[in-house]
């Protein structure tokens, strides 16, 4: 069964979709005139900052503020005490956090008291007059003193002393498809953690009116879980809160939590009848964090001769830092993915998140799902090369198909991964190249899949995952509302297409209002690559609905069938008769004539396609995307250095509903993985970040970042708008393995560990020179009890079941 | 302690009372409202405040405003002449270099600095004007072909 082809309108026809078109919002951002939350500057405007721990693990005595309430200029401090004693986290499993910590704190960075004064300067000095008693408990600082602790928790709560979650999932017997292998293999790898280091600091400002109401504008990937968790905390009702996020300078998902210091600018500005700003400082960002896991990797997997999967066992470690935050989805996500890509006909999957006692982590690009790619990306090449099977062919063979389902029943819709293999190995010149090239030079290939928005939201309910309105106004201006926020990645621009393409005007026409909770329909965030799918198909129903009044009253006032007419060009005209027709304007004053005011509503809520197992909650998604990707690197045999010489990325997104705007996800992904796999870092010692700036944490520049060379493989998927799927993740996915990949094509050295340091690379050539086996990574995976696994049924190759669509 | 200070901003004659050791960063964005001008990394590591100072990409967070006496200083906002838009501007707007846009203000006037010096750089050439600018969304692809757009443009 190869792609469906059920597009809404033939392609020829779309005028907006499909085209390379400015983002709505580009023309405000290149005049600096685009306010992101640092820029709002309210009258009488205090500023807060904020005490934080510098304790890894301790416990609150007593804090005295007299001091810091005395120095001239302070408007109010406030600790714990002054707020509910509510605690909140990002997911119902793991309420685990305060707005400022009473009892204990957990990590370098906690924040124990916060200050409003009139200026940021005494703010920061306020906080440094306040002095807080701390007894010091012993700090967990790693993976394997998580597991060996049973006495100190940094936690209460858990499926362990320091154990976040264990997960335990069979599909199939895996055992029995080891027994069928010709080949089994094991391998470790490890994955440390980094930041998402957007370029704007997280900003929060939060004003009170005299009526009780709350309004806080906030640079947040997450405005409607921000306006939850401050009706919480703060014990208002939500419809006294208004959140509006402000555009985001940068997510990749490390605004997607609620913070701290959102709660704390809300009551500040309660106390001090002023609005309150919090701009963190990027040590603060680092330590705020909520960044990628460190996560720990065994694999097994058992191929017979010719590479075909027979079984594969994946165990994860993740080193959650001191709360739980998505953890538990994070942890999930470590495992539930593997099946998606190649054919895995029987599966088992073990995981485990620890507490430790760092800035808490989180979800960032890929959310769970680069570390075990780069794990099982490796492993497959190793099992390639003992095969003596081309790793790019062996995989490209074994590809998911199309609109069937996983071991883990997950449904797959459209798959275009084969193409994108075809296309970036005959880009590349892959054939000609690997094995082939001088040492030091070498190329690698890995392939990915994510998905197109979870299935399932954060918290259990009925309703929509977003909801668009579009209103139509006399002189025929749109406006459409929906409650997404654009984080860079273009969601504005998605939204004014969508509306433009059905409405038949153009982007520039539409006005959009997002994210404010207020004015516009929830939408849940912008995270797990959800908006353009889930978004784009609310806009277009509510759109759909104006239409059809717009041409209902058109074809009354020309005397022919709606059928027979088409909206298109800023018109409305007959089909096979362009000539005679009407302005869009004109089309919208007869509609409002006949029907009342123009507005419409559209909503989304994902299909429920997920097994019926616990845990099968975290990986069903609408539809997957693909990528392949080669990456050719020159390494340096004196200093270990690697630079990456050419990206080749193929991409599956659907249809793609701007090429500009997914082409700039695919090369950011590109950057972002380039920035994990060679440099990027997020370490400590003793508790404290080891490189908390931007002078010492590295990430790539234009002199290290190479050419990108993308390729767009279009699929039609019957779940998106015009087809449309996924593109702000999934790029990142392939690049990190095919760099390591590369390496060892380079060189002969397995960087089993990422980030492939020079010192790494120099360390794999130095035992290789003496003999040794050229690997560098982890050594043992410690012992953890997992529980038996819950046993399911395999579902793989069983034909996907549409009909499931929205329950 | 306040200081009287008369910078050029954006071709008008400003006079601004502040605080000494205030930044020139921190006098843009909160005194003269300038919010165009951004901050990354308060350490002169991220370029995104970078201003041009009588037409040389200097970084505002590592500057003090006193050193700017009677100089003339470009912001973001300062790009645009008479409503037209810079070319980079445009050329930026049109092939997606700006995603999130934050890095933006900084990265234009890196680039305008260098159009002016060099108004047909080689790819190569624009990498290193822009290596002090760091940008977390695009991978710099975008990017480097709009200043190219521009400069091509320019030469028409």
């Amino acid at each position: 069964m190869g792609p469906v082809e059920t597009p809404p309108r033939r392609a020829e026809e779309l005028a907006v979709i499909g085209k390379r078109l400015p983002k709505v919002d580009a023309w405000g951002k290149v005049i600096g005139e685009t306010k992101y939350a640092d820029d709002l500057i309210l009258p009488r405007m205090a500023h807060a900052r904020l005490l934080r721990a510098r304790h890894p693990h301790a416990r609150i005595k007593a804090i005295d503020t007299s001091r810091a309430r005395a120095l001239p200029g302070v408007l109010a401090v406030i600790t714990g005490a002054d707020f509910p004693p509510v605690k909140f986290g990002i997911l119902p499993v793991s309420q685990d956090e305060e707005a400022l910590s009473t009892e204990k704190v957990r990590y370098v960075g906690d924040a124990v008291a916060a200050v409003a004064a009139v200026d940021e300067e005494t703010a920061e000095r306020a906080t440094e007059l306040i002095e807080v008693e701390y007894e010091p408990l012993p700090p967990i600082m790693s993976i394997e003193e998580a597991l060996a602790e049973g006495t100190v928790r940094i936690q209460e709560y858990g499926d362990g002393p320091n154990i976040h979650k264990l997960v335990s999932l069979e599909f199939g017997d895996v055992e029995e498809g080891f027994r069928e292998a010709d080949l089994i293999r094991e391998d470790l790898f490890y994955f440390e953690g980094s930041n998402h280091l957007p370029m704007e600091q997280h900003a929060a400002v939060a004003r009170w009116d005299p009526d009780g109401k709350l309004t806080l504008w906030s640079s947040t990937q997450t405005p409607h879980y921000v306006h939850r968790t401050l009706a919480k905390v703060l014990e208002l009702p939500m419809s006294h809160v208004r959140v509006i996020a402000t555009p985001v300078g940068g997510g990749f998902g490390g605004k997607s939590d609620p913070f701290s210091h959102e709660l704390v600018v809300a009551r500040l500005a309660q106390l001090t009848g002023r609005p309150v700003k919090c701009t963190l400082t990027r040590e603060e960002v680092f330590y705020a964090h909520r960044g990628r896991h460190p996560v720990l990797m065994w694999v097994k997997t058992g191929v017979t001769r010719d590479g075909t999967i027979q079984a594969m066992h994946f165990r994860s470690i993740l080193d959650g830092g001191a709360y739980g935050s998505y953890g538990v989805a994070s942890t999930f996500y470590t495992g539930a993915l593997q099946t998606v890509t190649y054919k895995v006909p029987r599966y088992k999957f073990e995981g485990c998140r620890v507490f430790t006692n760092k800035p808490p982590c989180g979800p960032k690009r890929g959310h769970g799902t680069p570390q075990p790619r780069y794990a099982i990306e490796v492993h497959l090449d190793k099992i390639a090369e003992a095969l003596g099977l081309d790793p790019a062919e062996m995989r490209r063979r074994q590809v998911v198909e199309p609109f069937s389902k996983t071991a883990n029943h997950l449904t797959i819709t459209t798959c275009g991964l084969e193409e994108c293999i075809d296309r970036v190995v005959e880009a590349s010149g892959w054939r000609e190249k690997h094995r082939r090239l001088p040492p030091g030079r070498g190329v690698g290939f890995a392939a990915s899949s994510y998905i197109t928005g979870a299935g399932l939201a954060i918290y259990w309910n009925e309703m929509p995952h977003t909801g668009v309105i579009v209103k139509i106004d006399r002189g025929g201006g749109v406006a459409a509302f929906c409650g997404s926020i654009d984080i860079g990645q273009g969601s504005d621009s998605v939204l004014a297409s969508v509306v433009a393409e059905v409405l038949g005007i153009l982007p520039e026409d539409i006005r959009v209002v997002t994210a404010d909770t207020d004015l516009t329909p929830v939408d849940l965030g912008s995270y797990s690559s959800r908006v353009t799918l889930m978004m784009g198909n609310a806009a277009k129903e509510a759109a759909e609905k104006l239409r059809g009044l717009l041409l209902d009253a058109a074809a009354k006032k020309l005397e022919v069938s709606p059928a027979g007419l088409v909206a298109r060009g800023r018109r409305v005209y007959l089909r096979d008769d362009p000539e005679r027709g009407m302005s869009f304007a004109e089309a919208a004053q007869l509609a409002e004539a006949a029907y009342g005011t123009l507005a419409a509503a559209g909503s989304y809520r994902p299909p429920r396609r997920g097994g019926k197992f616990k845990g099968a909650g975290v990986g069903p998604t609408p539809a997957y995307s693909y990528t392949a990707c080669v990456a050719e690197v020159a390494v340096d045999p004196e200093t270990g250095e690697v630079r990456p010489l050419e990206i080749w990325i193929a991409h599956d997104g659907g249809r793609a509903l701007n090429p500009l705007l997914v082409e700039g996800q695919v090369e950011g992904s590109v950057y972002m993985g380039l920035g994990e796999a060679l440099m990027e870092e997020q370490i400590f010692r003793k508790g404290l970040h080891k490189i908390p700036s931007m002078l010492e944490y590295k990430s790539p520049t234009t002199l290290e970042t190479p050419e990108i060379r993308t390729i767009l493989v279009e699929t039609n998927d019957p779940e998106g708008p015009f087809g449309a799927k996924e593109a702000g993740q999934v790029p990142l996915l392939p690049l990190i393995p095919a760099i390591a990949n590369a390496v060892y094509d380079a060189v002969g050295v397995r960087v089993d560990e990422i980030p492939i340091t020079p010192e790494k690379v120099l360390k794999g050539l130095d035992q290789k020179g003496k003999g040794q086996e050229p690997r560098v990574g982890p050594e043992r995976f410690p012992r953890v009890s997992f529980p038996e696994p819950i046993r399911v049924e395999s579902a793989f190759g069983q034909p996907a079941d549409l009909s499931l669509k929205r329950e | 302690m306040r200081e009287l200070l008369t910078p050029r901003v954006n071709g008008d004659d400003v006079q601004v009372l502040a605080p000494v050791h205030k930044t020139l960063l921190e006098v843009l964005r909160e005194e003269l409202g300038l919010t165009g001008t951004k901050h990354g990394c308060e350490l002169g590591e991220c370029g995104t405040c970078t201003v041009l100072l009588d037409g040389e990409p200097v970084l505002s967070c590592l500057l003090l405003p006193v050193e700017c006496q009677g100089r003339e200083i470009l912001t973001v906002e300062g790009m645009a002449q008479a409503g037209r838009l810079h070319p980079l501007q445009q050329s930026f707007a049109e092939l997606g270099a700006a995603q999130c846009g934050y890095c933006t203000p900084g990265i234009l006037l890196a680039a305008k600095a260098l159009l002016e010096h060099n108004p047909r750089p080689s790819r190569e050439a624009i990498r290193v004007a822009l290596a002090g600018n760091l940008c977390r969304c695009t991978g710099y692809t975008k990017i480097l072909d709009a200043v190219e757009l521009a400069a091509a443009r320019q030469g028409r």
